[in-house]
């Protein structure tokens, strides 16, 4: 079926706006699960994606007047499975593959029949979710084909949630979806746990791909106002379901924590006018305490779990280590610096990067003065990857600021405003370049 | 957003000192708590002891007066709460309905209130000072 039929119900039925938001929420606490089981039986998550949505149709007509089922996850999978045979049989000529779909879902609707409406091994619904993350995050798609498919399958967003998020147009959405769905059949990629060795690398796209959602949602690049907290709060909740099935991977944690963090923050990131408020000028009183506890708890967990290894933190476990430095400080000043000098070089030797350099130019900076971080951000000026990097001139203008060289501070600004897309960030901008030239004794070079 | 749902039980003893819950109810509810956890939407959660061991601080005319338990006068006892993540009311709603809680039992269902939630004015006000030791009673 057309992958935005869903969407259509959804719309039809708004007059039932509450009933409606029932089975929304339903649908997602359940998709996964839903999917996952059946796409057991048929051994084809595509396959298994569209029988689901065709189920929440059905659901979406029923349920609002015959109310939500006891057991609604039973429901769905069994009518999803009754849909799909009736379907499948009412066609007279077969293709080869979707006559061994309606034949395993025969056999296993006979195997299974007594077993609907009891609460399933807790173990397959585990097993389940794993292989359903592998599969969305499986390398023959490309990188916002998983994106996708994840937050669909696993997040149990629509089509439409997820084109609002990434501000492109439903159809577009849908079609990513259709063709990362043909992909994967193509490729005759089944539903099954890759080998060990397999396992980890796909484990790092998943973490890949959840970091990347998180991202997406805390730096805003596009996409409306709305769906930025609500990507960040299902990118937390997926890192959490993660870690709950392999619970012994560090690096698991460490993203955990990192998020978790990260999040902690989000309140006080912006202030009241919407305009962007730094790390070291945020209102620590707003930070989020619950969520910063449980982020310094996976991180100790992370660092456990590494030191019983014998390995020392990956790439997200340091990450989430600095961002731990700051959430321990109750004020800038009182930040240890000098450790987060330390982490970055850890991390610079696990993934070196400009962008890394030039955060522990900052670090170094806080910690041993301006001038030395200077030399540090001056060292990276050619390099071709921050040529149009925002940051570069931002991080400079303010070292040159605090050096008192405002002829320069005022020039650094000035770059790192035109090369900002964000309107309310550019104005920061330029009233940091007035204030310099002002102090430089030329108030007139900043025109509004 | 983030919701607490908060359990009033329908315990009849639950503020004698004795009271012990039953282990079968412990077990069912220690399986949901696990649930909440995997599904990632569970943030934080206590069961609450006895109001015996508890008191109760009332304030009247500016001053306060605190009362030891029981409370024989009150008519719902908190006995615990979770604190979730969800994606809408209805999400936590739904959460709260899987809840294995006895005949009788309640749940409800508040959402936390965001800074963002309030006028201007009120979040200035609620703008903490930086000093440590003035920010203990800050969320």
């Amino acid at each position: 079926m057309p992958p935005d039929r869903t969407e259509e119900s959804r719309d039809r039925r708004s007059g039932d706006l509450e009933s409606l938001r029932a089975i929304e929420a339903v649908w997602r606490i359940e998709a996964a699960r839903v999917i996952g089981r059946l796409a057991r039986m048929t051994g084809d998550v595509g396959a298994a994606e569209d029988m689901a949505q065709d189920a929440l149709v059905a659901a979406l007509e029923r349920w609002p007047r015959s109310g939500v089922p006891e057991n609604p996850g039973a429901w769905l999978t069994a009518t999803a499975k009754n849909r799909a045979i009736d379907q499948l049989r009412r066609r007279r000529r077969l293709e080869s593959r979707q006559k061994q779909i309606a034949h395993e879902l025969e056999t296993a609707a006979r195997g299974e029949s007594q077993e609907i409406g009891l609460v399933r091994e807790e173990d397959e619904i585990e097993d389940d979710m794993l292989r359903l993350m592998c599969v969305t995050c499986h390398p023959v798609l490309p990188t916002e084909a998983r994106v996708a498919l994840t937050l669909r399958m696993l997040g149990g967003l629509s089509t439409r949630e997820i084109a609002r998020a990434y501000l492109v147009s439903d159809a577009t959405m849908s079609q990513r979806i259709v063709r990362a769905k043909r992909t994967l059949a193509e490729a005759q990629v089944g539903f099954e746990l890759p080998d060990t060795e397999e396992l980890e690398a796909r484990v790092g796209s998943v973490c890949e791909v959840v970091y990347l959602v998180f991202n997406e949602g805390y730096a805003a690049s596009a996409g409306e106002e709305w769906m930025r907290p609500e990507l960040c709060r299902e990118a937390l909740r997926l890192g959490r379901v993660l870690v709950g099935l392999l619970p012994h991977e560090p690096e698991l944690h460490g993203l955990v924590a990192l998020m978790e963090i990260q999040m902690s923050r989000f309140r006080a990131r912006v202030g009241p006018t919407g305009e962007p408020v730094l790390l070291t000028d945020q209102d620590r009183a707003r930070w989020d305490r619950l969520l910063a506890a449980r982020g310094l708890a996976a991180l100790e967990r992370a660092q456990t779990l590494a030191r019983e290894r014998g390995e020392a933190l990956g790439p997200y476990g340091l990450q989430a280590a600095i961002a731990a430095c700051h959430a321990r400080a109750h004020t800038t000043a009182e930040t240890d610096w000098e450790r987060i000098v330390a982490l970055y070089d850890a991390l610079a030797q696990l993934r070196p990067s400009p962008v890394v350099e030039l955060n522990r130019a900052v670090a170094v900076a806080m910690a041993w003065g301006p001038q030395s971080g200077l030399e540090l951000v001056d060292a990276l000026a050619g390099e071709p990857a921050l040529r149009d990097y925002r940051l570069l001139p931002s991080v400079r203008g303010s070292l040159l600021e605090q050096l008192g060289r405002w002829g320069e501070a005022c020039t650094e600004f000035q770059r790192a405003a035109e090369l900002t897309r964000n309107t309310r960030e550019r104005r920061l901008l330029l009233d940091r370049a007035r204030a310099c030239a002002w102090r430089g004794g030329d108030g007139d070079r900043v025109r509004r | 957003m983030r919701f607490m749902m908060i359990m009033l039980p329908n315990v009849p003893g639950i503020d004698e000192e004795s009271w012990t819950p039953d282990p079968e109810a412990v077990t069912a509810m220690g399986r949901y708590n696990e649930e909440l956890s995997k599904a990632g939407v569970l943030l934080a959660l206590d069961g609450l002891q006895s109001p015996t061991k508890g008191a109760r601080v009332a304030f009247a005319g500016g001053s306060a007066s605190v009362t030891d338990g029981p409370f024989a006068e009150a008519k719902e006892l908190i006995g615990g709460y979770w604190m979730i993540e969800a994606a809408s009311k209805e999400e936590a709603v739904e959460w709260a309905s899987r809840c294995p809680a006895g005949d009788g039992d309640t749940i409800e269902v508040r959402q936390v209130f965001e800074m963002s939630d309030f006028p201007p004015e009120v979040q200035e006000a609620g703008r903490l000072s930086q000093d440590p030791p003035a920010q203990t009673s800050a969320r």
